[in-house]
């Protein structure tokens, strides 16, 4: 397009002619020269480019509707188990990804729209506004500070000193009310994070199979995850149980055993560790088999199975709990006790 | 007569009245709204692209709070166990929580639940991201000076809620990730002395993980916390309005005014598009790129993990804190303190704590009890600029040491060298990253006075007759001259003679002298470059032949 159609009084040119020219003022030259003069848009003063701009609008919220169109047409017929391949994302649900697009664009067609119409249409001379202090005025808190006052001496708080203390001590207690309800909430901790399912005689079931172990079933260098006998996953309290009872079983060479009461407490080479971190309670299970180590996958605590899995690198604080096992009389791994210590994270109590 | 008069116009009035009309006359003769249009129908909003951020944060926090809606109509915050039968093949017959159950109904039998699945999560992070960039903007431009100090405090406590609206919510799912959190902030809890078994039990209704937490974050998430947000938030909104928008120096533009575009048409056009704008990004997000894939996690067992686990994004730095302190267990009289978890604990307040009560720190230091409208560009503010960059830096280094695997892993990198970097950089990045701010600074306000006072490089080159080549500064406009030297500089507080007329000594508390120090180190020679004076410039612009 070219200038020459634009009617002459629309130019800048003939608007400006007051005062458009200032001088950097003598005194000061870094003197607020105030607003500077309003710079007209191509749509301000030519009305075709403003008919472009509201067909622009107009296109975008046209989208906007054929893109719910679109999404009511893909519900209805996507398959939702449909998957498809897109470049680059890969194999995703067809009807997620039409679905999520179509609504997207009707949205942004719709957010596009409006401030298109803002900007090119719209009136964009800036305008100023007073700001009033936040303040009030100090003849109005001295008005205030009085109706408070004169409404304290009405109230007698001050001079009934008997209403208000017992007041005082009334709104003060009610609350205990509400904190006495919180008492149900849960158990007392007791002894609780002392225990777990463990205990004399119980055998080592393997957590895959489900079926009890047998010293041969742990070669060297194996990692086998173990459970209680008795306690099945459909069991309601397994999540709680397990929590506390799972096992990490390892073969050693004992020779490789370097603490003493970890070599009483194995059987063959094998040891029992309780597979909770003694950091924050995630189960570790990484196990690296050359050097024994394991490696908690969540802070990464590094234990070392052969030294009475001592804490070699990491946030935790001790060493994973022992189980002191055994063979029974039939050939199968049993457990000779509880933990002697509380297994997982520590706490107050623990001692 | 002349109220019947009057009565007789009005009744004449209302029956032409267009419909529009009428309705705006009912609804002002109950509600007001004449009266609220007044000053708020043309209110004037400043225009600057940094000002849309705390929209970003407004609108996807509405988006939240539609999805969350929806998903609530299918979603069933129980822990009862169950078997799956959806159709979902790898998990057939796999005991779960109904919680977990009614998530992956949601992800593949609802149609369109997994878009509004994903569209409420990307909307959670883009709203605590949009909050942190969006204090960011209040922080560096000195927005929570007086009268706004308040409202800082309201949207810090909106970004400590969306921290744990956020925690409460991707916990719900119950998948082997989110249970894992949840597992971690139970440790965390029982690290707290005397209290913490209690507190545990009492919050998990008995032992970890119990039958109950789902049901209690459940009501935690979609009630308490976005119930308080609500408020908080409406009153932030009302606040904004109140104190009227903050806005750059500039011509024309000063402490007592607000210079800007009114609210109807063009401001309610541009937000209001703009909250269609922030959606359809989401969405379009939603569509293309999963998040939180729980199917792909698995059901939460206490007793398996995956590697790899990670909380969401804001979570990280909390998640470094625990990963980098060394286990430190004092065990005395039967009792454990446990330091390695506590401590964490009790630095991941304080982390955000600072942020919160600095704007009471400035004002404090500075003295000024003035009220503040115009924004200070960072630069012009070294002190208050370097200290937002060492934090940020701190929150980094804890983010990256919450990663630490995944940077072990990506960059084939010693996961024991990370921890270490990261225990230093604790203490030394903070350090160095202030340091080095405040001289970045600090030579940015030199450009500026030499700008001012020598003008623009206009990179001509000019050879003079004797051979002698110069480049042609160009003098700046009013304008920009103006807008350079509009910031005021503060003079370090002093504290006085010590000893008054009579040679009586005066007490000197402390905390005088401790301010005194920090104004020092705020406004003293080392912390800003005097601004140009009219004198200087006047000098240099009439030596002719000095460029």
């Amino acid at each position: 397009m070219s200038s020459q159609d634009i009617p002459e009084e629309n130019l800048p040119a003939e608007q400006d002619t007051h005062g458009a020219v200032r001088v950097a003022d003598e005194k000061n030259p870094f003197a607020d020269p105030g607003l500077p003069p309003h710079e007209h848009r191509v749509q301000d003063i030519d009305e075709r480019a403003a008919r472009r701009s509201e067909r622009t609008v107009a296109m975008l919220f046209t989208v906007s509707m054929l893109a719910t169109v679109g999404f009511i047409a893909s519900y209805v017929a996507i398959p939702r188990d449909k998957a498809i391949f897109v470049f680059p994302i890969g194999h995703i649900n067809a009807l997620n990804f039409a679905l999520g697009l179509t609504l997207g664009l009707a949205l942004f067609a719709i957010g596009a729209g409006a401030v298109h119409w803002a900007r090119t249409l719209m009136s964009d001379e800036e305008i100023a506004d007073e700001r009033h202090p936040i303040e009030a005025s100090p003849e109005l808190k001295a008005k205030i500070m009085a109706d408070f006052k004169q409404g304290a001496k009405e109230s007698a708080l001050g001079r009934r000193k008997l209403i208000r203390n017992t007041m005082f001590g009334a709104l003060a207690l009610f609350p205990l009310s509400g904190v006495m309800l919180l008492r149900d909430l849960g158990p007392l901790p007791g002894t609780k994070l002392r225990h777990t399912l463990w205990s004399k005689g119980k055998l080592l079931v393997n957590m895959n199979t489900n079926l009890p172990l047998r010293p041969s079933d742990v070669a060297v260098g194996s990692l086998t995850f173990a459970k209680p006998e008795g306690l099945e996953e459909h069991d309601e309290n397994f999540p709680t149980e397990i929590a506390k009872a799972a096992l990490m079983i390892v073969r050693l060479q004992p020779d490789n055993i370097k603490d003493k009461r970890e070599l009483e407490w194995s059987h063959e080479g094998i040891v029992a560790f309780s597979k909770i971190c003694t950091h924050v309670g995630c189960p570790i299970s990484l196990y690296e088999q050359q050097t024994h180590h394991v490696l908690c996958p969540c802070h990464q605590s590094t234990f070392d199975l052969s030294d009475g899995a001592r804490v070699i690198f990491g946030p935790a604080g001790h060493a994973l709990p022992q189980l002191r096992i055994g063979v029974n009389d039939e050939g199968y791994l049993e457990a000779l006790g509880d933990f002697e210590e509380p297994v997982g994270p520590a706490f107050w109590e623990r001692g | 007569m002349s109220t019947n008069e009057s009565t007789a116009s009005n009744s004449a009035r209302r029956g032409k009245a267009p419909a529009g009309e009428r309705v705006a006359d009912w609804a002002d003769g109950r509600l007001g709204i004449y009266s609220l249009a007044k000053t708020n129908m043309r209110k004037i909003f400043p225009d600057h692209w940094s000002f849309m951020l705390g929209e970003v944060c407004l609108y996807s926090f509405i988006i939240i709070i539609l999805t969350g809606v929806y998903l609530t109509l299918f979603f069933h915050p129980s822990m009862n166990e169950v078997e799956y039968h959806g159709s979902y093949i790898p998990l057939q017959g796999q005991l779960m929580s109904e919680a977990y159950n009614s998530t992956m109904h949601i992800s593949f039998d609802v149609r369109g639940g997994l878009l509004i699945r994903q569209i409420h999560h990307w909307a959670a992070l883009i709203f605590l991201a949009g909050m942190f960039v969006h204090m960011m903007r209040v922080f560096f431009t000195g927005a929570f000076r007086k009268p706004r100090e308040v409202n800082w405090l309201f949207g810090f406590l909106l970004l400590v809620l969306g921290m744990f609206t956020g925690f409460t919510g991707y916990s719900l799912p119950d998948d082997l990730v989110s249970g894992t959190g949840v597992r971690f902030m139970e440790g965390a809890i029982l690290s707290v002395p005397i209290v913490g078994t209690y507190l545990s039990m009492f919050l998990f209704g008995g032992e970890f993980p119990g039958g109950d937490f789902v049901a209690r974050f459940y009501s935690i998430h979609i009630l308490l916390l976005p119930g308080i947000m609500v408020g908080l938030m409406v009153a932030h909104l009302i606040l904004v309005f109140y104190h009227k928008h903050t806005q750059f120096a500039g011509p024309g533009k000063t402490n007592n005014n607000v210079v800007g575009m009114p609210l109807l048409p063009v401001y309610m056009a541009k937000a209001g598009g703009f909250f269609f704008l922030v959606f359809g990004v989401i969405a379009a997000i939603g569509a293309i790129a999963s998040i939180n894939p729980i199917w792909a996690l698995g059901p939460f067992r206490p007793d398996q993990v995956s590697t790899g686990a990670q909380p969401d994004w804001y979570m990280g730095f909390s998640e470094g804190l625990i990963r980098v302190m060394p286990g430190w267990e004092i065990n005395l009289w039967g009792h454990t303190l446990v330091l390695g978890v506590f401590i964490p604990l009790v630095i991941f307040p304080l982390v955000l704590v600072a942020i919160a009560v600095y704007p009471f720190v400035e004002s404090w230091v500075t003295g000024d009890k003035r009220e503040h409208h115009i924004l200070d560009r960072p630069r012009n503010a070294p002190t208050r600029t370097a200290f937002g960059a060492a934090w940020s830096s701190w929150y980094l280094v804890l983010m990256m040491g919450g990663g630490n695997d995944l940077w072990a892993t990506h960059f084939h990198l010693s996961i024991n060298a990370i921890t270490w970097f990261v225990r230093v950089g604790f203490f030394v990045v903070p350090v160095l990253v202030f340091i080095a701010t405040k001289r970045i600074c600090l030579g940015l306000q030199r450009r500026d006075r030499d700008k001012v006072l020598h003008g623009r490089e206009s990179g001509i080159i000019k050879r003079l007759p004797h051979g002698e080549f110069i480049e042609v500064h160009e003098p700046l406009s009013q304008e920009a001259l103006h807008t350079l030297t509009a910031h005021e500089q503060y003079k370090p507080a002093e504290i006085g003679p010590t000893v008054d007329e009579n040679g009586v000594e005066r007490k000197v508390k402390g905390s005088e002298k401790l301010r005194a120090k920090l104004s020092e180190a705020y406004y003293g020679e080392d912390s800003q470059i005097p601004k140009p004076t009219v004198e200087e410039y006047k000098e240099i612009t009439s030596g002719h032949g000095h460029h």
